[in-house]
């Protein structure tokens, strides 16, 4: 690589201000909000979940309709293991990881070709299929009633051993300190050549293919990232709620992770994180509201959404100008 | 076994009258529209409201049924669709999401999360007595109708002037644009019709498939299977897939209850790995 490509890369991947602002409010919010510790925590997993979906969506420029799939194969994983064989839940996390890494490693094959309409359907499809496989094999998953009984060992910090406790401080820490380490991993991955030339790739397919770079292979190498950082979020659910469910390959979840990263904004990392922020506090207002009736307002803000325009939608000075 | 065959057959034809109209638009403006199940479950619904509140008899509902949809239909063209055609898939697939979710929320609102029943009159009840092979009154009623509307959409299609340019706007919206044809009126009026067409689907299919509020998410995947599997550029080709999809779904479920939908799944992956632009695509056709 030349000295001015080197350069280029290194002023793109210069950390941001509020990049470290946000890295600090991470830790913050622990000590300062404590009472919301439960609350927080799913916010945090939604938005591992939509850094996840960002990798393949923003980044590769894949429409998935069934990113649950990864989600919920760690979430399952996780809880089969800490039941089954030990409850120690680094191990397990690490379990889910890499069940959710294996499945993407797969099933990457069945995105490299076709068009929108074709990867729609296979991950549709590749879903829907975990979906039926949890609910038949009630010996092993529980069916219907979800997996119940999961009961997870202490956490072996260097601060001692800590058990998750009844007000998610625990699990809330544990959550944070993964959703740390993956963005900073994902964040050295999208500023690196490899990042950019997903970039490349999502622009123009061809002519990325034309100057050399391998297509298919950076698609499964992103998939399977992407999947092992899914398999990570469901796991953390999975163990800090002590229960795994249908739930988690539900159609819903693969839809509510797309509005959840639209409404951050996509392409740049951070937007699973504020889009999360946003899409649970408004879900906790609206259900608490009408608790039966959110999914219309869901359904409402996403035509609203994109009949504004999901970029202008996140720039809000923008709303009054003419349309160019 | 010919029982088996006979049920998927017209389970076939039911799902290709639901889904054909969702071929039209996605292969005409190249429009992801995953809520063409809340027009389905529209027709669903004014037929049993009408049937059961109202007294209508069955053989008239189907018709409201189909207009009733089809003026819905338009009227969510001109306002809320046509933005939507110059958008990127991602963008479309959320705003079809967003209609899912808010046709499914509402309808449970009216009028209730149960399923709803259709009273069929009793000259459609029953099984033929013909030995060996037991063939529901229903069912052949369902297979009669759909093969008719079946041929009067090859006939429109291959026949009359409408049919020739929907062909051209079809295969090329700008060069037919560009010859002269209102190519927005075009997709109007079929996008009415094939939502009218599954509102009439909707109405027939109410007895075999159910109908609760939660339709549109449940068939979704098969619509989608249908029109991926069997390509948006001929009528046979989404005929084919429908029968294909229709008997392989009975047979599977007959066969190896376990495995439920599995079969499906597997099968439609199976077949977008092979032909991912669908079984019946032309070669160069975009």
């Amino acid at each position: 690589m030349s000295a001015g490509a080197s350069a280029a890369l290194a002023a793109r991947a210069r950390w941001r201000w509020w990049e470290l602002a946000l890295f600090a409010a991470l830790p913050l919010s622990w000590f300062l909000l404590p009472g919301q510790s439960l609350l927080l925590n799913e916010i945090a997993i939604v938005a591992l979940f939509a850094i996840s979906l960002d990798l393949v969506l923003g980044y590769a420029g894949i429409v998935s309709l069934g990113h649950a799939a990864f989600f919920g194969f760690g979430s399952y994983a996780a809880a089969l293991f800490a039941k089954n064989v030990m409850p120690d839940p680094l191990a397990g996390l690490g379990v889910a990881i890499g069940a959710a890494a294996l499945l993407g490693a797969v099933t990457s094959v069945l995105i490299l070709r076709g068009s929108d309409l074709t990867r729609l359907m296979v991950t549709l499809g590749v879903a829907s299929i975990l979906y039926e496989l949890a609910n038949r094999l009630d010996w092993l998953t529980g069916g219907a009633d979800g997996l119940q009984g999961v009961v997870m060992g202490p956490l072996v910090t260097p601060f001692g051993r800590l058990d998750f406790d009844l007000s998610g401080r625990v699990a809330y820490g544990y959550t944070l300190v993964v959703l740390a380490i993956v963005l900073f991993v994902a964040r050295r991955l999208v500023f690196s050549p490899f990042g950019v030339s997903l970039q490349a790739l999502r622009d123009n397919r061809l002519r990325a293919a034309s100057i050399g770079l391998s297509v298919p292979l950076r698609l499964v190498a992103v998939y399977t990232i992407a999947a092992a950082i899914a398999g990570a979020a469901g796991g953390l659910l999975a163990q800090t709620t002590g229960f795994a469910s249908l739930d988690v390959f539900d159609f819903h979840r693969s839809a509510e992770v797309l509005l959840v990263l639209v409404v951050g904004g996509t392409g740049y990392l951070y937007g699973g994180i504020f889009g999360a922020i946003v899409f649970k506090l408004l879900h906790d207002l609206v259900s608490s509201w009408t608790p039966q009736y959110w999914n219309f307002w869901l359904g409402l803000f996403l035509v609203v959404l994109v009949l504004l325009g999901r970029h202008r939608f996140i720039r809000p000075w923008t709303w009054f100008q003419r349309r160019r | 076994m010919l029982t088996l065959l006979f049920d998927g057959i017209a389970y076939g034809m039911l799902l290709f009258v639901l889904a054909v109209g969702l071929a039209v638009t996605l292969g005409l403006m190249n429009f992801i529209n995953l809520a063409h199940g809340a027009f389905a479950m529209a027709g669903g619904y004014i037929t049993v409201l009408l049937m059961n509140r109202l007294g209508v008899p069955f053989l008239v509902c189907l018709p409201i049924a189909f207009v009733g949809t089809a003026l819905l239909g338009a009227l969510l063209e001109r306002t809320l669709y046509r933005p939507m055609y110059t958008r990127p898939h991602l963008d479309q697939v959320l705003f079809s999401i967003g209609l899912v979710f808010m046709a499914i929320t509402a309808v449970d609102y009216l009028v209730g999360s149960m399923q709803q029943n259709i009273h069929l009159p009793d000259w459609l009840q029953g099984r033929l007595p013909i030995e060996a092979v037991g063939i529901g009154k229903y069912r052949l009623f369902i297979i009669v109708v759909c093969a008719a509307l079946t041929l009067a959409l090859q006939w429109t299609l291959s026949r009359t002037r409408f049919g020739s340019r929907l062909r051209a706007s079809v295969d090329d919206p700008r060069v037919a644009g560009g010859l002269g044809l209102d190519v927005n009126r075009i997709f109007l009026v079929t996008f009415a019709v094939g939502s009218g067409l599954a509102g009439l689907g909707g109405a027939l299919g109410a007895e075999i498939l159910g109908l609760d509020p939660t339709f549109p998410l449940k068939f979704m995947i098969y619509f989608l299977i249908v029109v991926a599997v069997g390509g948006t550029t001929t009528i046979t080709g989404p005929l084919v897939a429908a029968l294909v999809l229709g008997i392989a779904d009975v047979a599977g479920k007959y066969y190896v209850p376990k495995l439920g939908a599995f079969i499906v799944y597997s099968l439609m992956i199976v077949i977008l790995m092979l032909r991912p632009q669908g079984l019946f695509a032309r070669a160069g056709a975009r």
